[in-house]
C-alpha cells in the first residue's frame, strides 16, 4: 500500500513538474475545440448542438496523445524494470500509474470542460452534463488506453501505432459518454440509463486495463 | 498424432503437405456446387436477383469473426501454452481475417445499393463490422512495426484476446447507438426463416468457404515457417560474414 501510494505520488510529480508535460493535454484540448468553429462555423445554435460531441473528441484525443508518457519515461530511465522486479503485483503498480497518470492529465481536461462549454455556448446544466460524463469517462479512456502504452513501450513503437490500436477500443466510452450527455441536455431518453452503462465500462476498464497492461510489461520486456 | 506432435515445424511441413491438395480440391468442388446452387436458387419475391448476393456475404461475414475466435485461441496458445506454431497461426489468419472482412463490407454495399438505395448507412451490423475490419488493419499493423517475430507475436497475443473481450462489448454500444439514432432502420436481415432453397445452398456455400479459409490459413502458415527459416539464414549468413 505504501509503495503504490508512493509511487502515485511520484509520477504526480513528475508529470506537473517541469518536463512532465501533463497540461499541455489540457491547451491540446483547447485547441481542438477552438478549432471547430473555424472548420464548422461560427453559428452558436449548431455549435451547441454539436457541443457535447466536440468535447468529447477533444479529450479522447487529449488523452490520447498523453498516453505515451505513461511508461515511455520510466521506459527510457529505468525505473520500469524496477517496478516489473519489485515485489508489488504488477497489476497494481499499473494500476496506480494509471490513476496518477490520470488525475495529472485526465482530471484538468474535466477541470477545462466549463470554460470551453462557455466558448461552445452550451447553457450550465449541458456543461455538468458534459462534465460529469467526462468524470466518470476518461479514467475509462486513461485505462483501456494503458494497454496499448504498455504494447508500445514493449514494442519501442509509440505515435500513431498506439492511436490506430487505441482508438477502436474507445469507441463504447465515446459513444455512451455522449449519448448521456445529449440525453441530459435535449432528452428525449432519461440521463440514467446511458450514464450507468458508461460507469459500467469503465469499472470494466478498471479490470482489463491493469491485466492487459501488466501482462505485456512481463511478456514484453526483455 | 496430437497438437504436441505438430509443434516441430518440420512435421506440421510434411503433414500438410499430404494434406494440402486434398483440402484445395475439397475446398474448389464445394464452392463449385455452391455456386450453381446459388445460381439456380429461385428469385426472391421482393429483392429479385440480388437475393443471391447473400451466398457470398453471409459465408464471409460468418468468417470474419470465426477468424478472430482462432485467433484468440492461437493467442492463448502463445501466451498459455507456449506453443511454437501459435504465433504462426495467429500471424497467418490475420490477413486472411482481414480478407474476408472486407469482402463482407464489399458485398454488404454491393447489395445494399439496390436494396436501400445506397452503398453505406450507418447500420448497426455495417458499422460493427467496419470497426472489426479496423481493429484487423491495426493488428496488421502492429505485427508488421516489429522486426521480431515472437517480441510481436506476444503483443499481438494480447491485442487479440483484448479485442475478443472488447468486441462484444462494442457490438452492443454500437447497437444500442444505432436504436438511439436511427430507431427506422432499413432493413433487418434474418428476421423470416430462409426458405430450403436458399438454406441449402447457403449452407453449401458455407461450408465451401470454411474450407477455403483452412487451406488459405494452412498454406499462409506454411509460407510464414518458410518465411522465418529464410530470415534465420540470412541472419546468419549475415553474422558470418560480420566475423
Amino acid at each position: 500500500m505504501i509503495a503504490l501510494a508512493a509511487l502515485i505520488r511520484r509520477d504526480i510529480r513528475i508529470a506537473l513538474r517541469v518536463g512532465g508535460g501533463a497540461l499541455i493535454g489540457v491547451l491540446f484540448f483547447l485547441t481542438v475545440t477552438v478549432l471547430m468553429p473555424f472548420a464548422i462555423g461560427p453559428d452558436l445554435a449548431l455549435l451547441t448542438r454539436l457541443g457535447p460531441a466536440i468535447l468529447w473528441l477533444g479529450a479522447l484525443l487529449a488523452s490520447l496523445l498523453t498516453l505515451d508518457r505513461l511508461f515511455t519515461s520510466d521506459h527510457d530511465d529505468g525505473s520500469l524494470d524496477l517496478i516489473v522486479m519489485g515485489r508489488t503485483p504488477l497489476e497494481l503498480a499499473c494500476a496506480a500509474k494509471a490513476l496518477a497518470h490520470w488525475l495529472a492529465a485526465g482530471l484538468p481536461l474535466v477541470i477545462a470542460t466549463p470554460v470551453l462549454g462557455l466558448l461552445l455556448n452550451l447553457d450550465a446544466a449541458a456543461t455538468a452534463a458534459v462534465a460529469l460524463t467526462l468524470l466518470v469517462g476518461t479514467p475509462a479512456l486513461t485505462f483501456t488506453g494503458m494497454i496499448g502504452a504498455a504494447l508500445a513501450v514493449t514494442l519501442h513503437r509509440g505515435g500513431l501505432l498506439l492511436a490506430v490500436l487505441v482508438l477502436p477500443l474507445s469507441i463504447p466510452v465515446l459513444i455512451f459518454g455522449v449519448a448521456a450527455s445529449q440525453a441530459a441536455i435535449s432528452g428525449p431518453l432519461s440521463f440514467g440509463t446511458p450514464f450507468s452503462i458508461l460507469c459500467a465500462l469503465s469499472l470494466v476498464s478498471f479490470v482489463i486495463g491493469p491485466f492487459a497492461a501488466a501482462a505485456s510489461l512481463r511478456h514484453g520486456l526483455d | 498424432m496430437t497438437l504436441l506432435d505438430l509443434a516441430n515445424p518440420t512435421k506440421f511441413l510434411s503433414l500438410t503437405a499430404r494434406v494440402l491438395p486434398w483440402l484445395a480440391g475439397a475446398t474448389a468442388i464445394l464452392l463449385l456446387i455452391g455456386l450453381y446452387q446459388s445460381a439456380m436458387a429461385p428469385d426472391d419475391y421482393q429483392q429479385r436477383a440480388t437475393v443471391k448476393i447473400m451466398f457470398i456475404h453471409v459465408p464471409n461475414a460468418w468468417l470474419s469473426m470465426f477468424v478472430w475466435g482462432v485467433m484468440s485461441l492461437s493467442a492463448l496458445g502463445t501466451l498459455v501454452w507456449r506453443h511454437p506454431l501459435a504465433d504462426v497461426a495467429a500471424k497467418a489468419a490475420a490477413p486472411i481475417g482481414a480478407a474476408f472482412t472486407f469482402l463482407a463490407l464489399v458485398t454488404g454495399s454491393l447489395w445494399g445499393k439496390p436494396m436501400w438505395g445506397t452503398y453505406w448507412e450507418w447500420d448497426a451490423r455495417l458499422t460493427s463490422v467496419l470497426i472489426l475490419f479496423l481493429m484487423y488493419l491495426g493488428l496488421i499493423a502492429l505485427w508488421r512495426a516489429v522486426d521480431d517475430p515472437s517480441r510481436a507475436a506476444r503483443a499481438a497475443a494480447i491485442l487479440t484476446l483484448v479485442g475478443a473481450i472488447n468486441l462484444p462489448i462494442i457490438k452492443f454500444s454500437v447497437d444500442w447507438w444505432n436504436t438511439l439514432h436511427q430507431p427506422a432502420s432499413v432493413m433487418r436481415m434474418g428476421g423470416p426463416s430462409l426458405d430450403k432453397a436458399f438454406l441449402i445452398p447457403l449452407l453449401v456455400m458455407a461450408l465451401g468457404f470454411s474450407l477455403l479459409f483452412v487451406t488459405l490459413h494452412l498454406a499462409a502458415m506454411r509460407n510464414e515457417i518458410l518465411r522465418r527459416r529464410v530470415r534465420a539464414l540470412q541472419m546468419m549468413q549475415a553474422s558470418q560474414q560480420a566475423a
